[in-house]
């Protein structure tokens, strides 16, 4: 995982939903979760990018801890008792994918994204078939200023996987959130059009993490924007490096 | 035993959904057998009967007469299904709803019209704020995501429904399916 630790790491035990598990103790709970088989959802993580906990898709119950905590962004500790999978787990993660949705103007049947979108299938494995709250249906933009690409404001989720990847892999930081809350928003540069920043050296790093059908190739009709998936790769050849 | 009584109507929708029923294709005579069509646009009933075992209903609903229809529907249905994105999640009719009623208005009759530009004000029922979806007007008792859900999707709601089950719809379709 982390290429800086060469120093050795101790070996924590805990328990996910009962089952004894050990761990390096610089691992996550979500780490540890997949490495073990334990399907914990997740939106706003990705293999490669610095998890920020920004979903809270992956909440988990701790034993002990009055509140959920995130698995993408907590520590494993010894004699940690987790669960991923209780009633309170599934109602949230209902909720929070449903927030989502209502959030912003989701039509999946038009979007370049349908059929590809992280989003779009995580609410079918939740079984989530229509959404309980109302829908905010706020107005927003679509830059199309960029030569290639095109941002569609009305489909983000505010995962910042394209914030990281741009800093993080491309080296540019081109992409940042401004705003707070719902009223939140992915922007370039100093919140001008896309196609006007001087820092994106126009590599598509942020269209190919895009969970969703936000950041796409112009040119692509409904159904037809896939992505690569190219970060495991590059993370590989750059750890081999160090 | 005595057949089914099911409906269908079509609110906001582009009749997609209706389509994908009618291409059950040949399944269609085998529900013949079990099932009575008491109102449907495919039908020639003028009126939404009273006592209907289910009701598939595509569409939002954008307009007053739309309101008016789908509450008379839950009035006289058991199981009331919404069949299809637009009726599950208003889904392509919303786009609108961002805009307003009136900017919508004056784009599809003024500035877009090159004949008689003027508003309607009548026959024409008024657009609702908003195109809802069906459930934040009437209580749903199934939603069947998809735009428009596949054949052998609604056969499958159908069928269970039939049967006396609920029907699992996730594991058949999703949202924009
Ligand atoms: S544009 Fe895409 S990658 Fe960036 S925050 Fe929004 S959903 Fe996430
Ligand atoms: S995956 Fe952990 S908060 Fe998003």
């Amino acid at each position: 995982m982390n290429p800086s630790a060469q120093k050795t790491l101790s070996v924590k035990t805990l328990q996910i939903n009962g089952k004894d598990v050990s761990a390096r103790e610089d691992q996550t709970i979500l780490d540890v979760a997949r490495e073990n088989g334990v399907f914990i959802p997740t939106l706003c993580n990705l293999d490669g990018l610095t998890p920020v906990g920004a979903c809270r898709l992956c909440l988990v119950e701790v034993k002990g801890s009055r509140r959920l905590l995130p698995a993408c962004i907590t520590q494993v500790q010894d004699n940690m008792e987790v669960s991923t999978n209780t009633e309170t787990l599934v109602k949230y993660r209902k909720m929070i994918l449903e927030l989502l949705f209502a959030e912003r103007n989701h039509v999946c049947s038009v979007c370049v994204s349908n059929g590809h979108c992280e989003l779009q299938a995580m609410a079918q494995k939740l079984g989530v078939d229509h959404i309980r709250y109302p829908y905010l249906y706020p107005k927003l933009a679509v830059d199309a200023s960029h030569d290639r690409f095109a941002v569609d404001h009305n489909r983000c989720i505010l995962c910042q996987r394209c914030v990281r990847v741009c800093d993080e892999i491309e080296g540019a930081h081109t992409w940042d959130v401004q705003g707070r809350g719902t009223a939140s928003l992915v922007i370039t540069d100093l919140n001008q059009p896309w196609g006007t920043s001087e820092s994106c050296t126009s590599c598509g790093k942020c269209v190919q993490v895009c969970p969703t059908g936000t950041l796409f190739e112009k040119g692509r009709a409904s159904g037809e924007m896939t992505k690569r998936e190219f970060l495991p790769y590059l993370t590989l050849m750059r750890e081999e490096r160090v | 035993m005595s057949k089914a009584r099911i409906a269908t109507i079509w609110l906001d929708g582009c009749s997609g959904c209706h389509m994908s029923f009618l291409d059950m294709d040949e399944r269609l005579i085998e529900l013949a057998d079990k099932i009575e069509l008491v109102y449907s646009p495919l039908v020639d009933a003028k009126e939404y009967p009273e006592n209907v075992d289910v009701c598939l209903c595509e569409g939002a609903v954008s307009n007053e007469d739309d309101l008016k229809k789908i509450l008379k529907v839950r009035a006289r249905t058991k199981i009331l299904v919404s069949l299809g994105d637009c009726a599950v999640n208003s889904n392509v009719p919303s786009m609108r709803n961002p805009f307003g009623v009136e900017a919508v208005c004056h784009r599809a009759y003024i500035e877009n019209a090159q004949l008689n530009q003027q508003i309607p004000k009548q026959v024409i029922p008024p657009l609702l704020k908003n195109a809802r979806p069906i459930h934040e007007c009437v209580k749903v008792d199934v939603f069947v995501p998809g735009c428009p859900p596949s054949a052998d999707g609604i056969y499958y709601v159908v069928t269970e429904l039939l049967a006396g089950r609920m029907p699992d719809t996730a594991s058949k379709t999703r949202f924009g399916a």
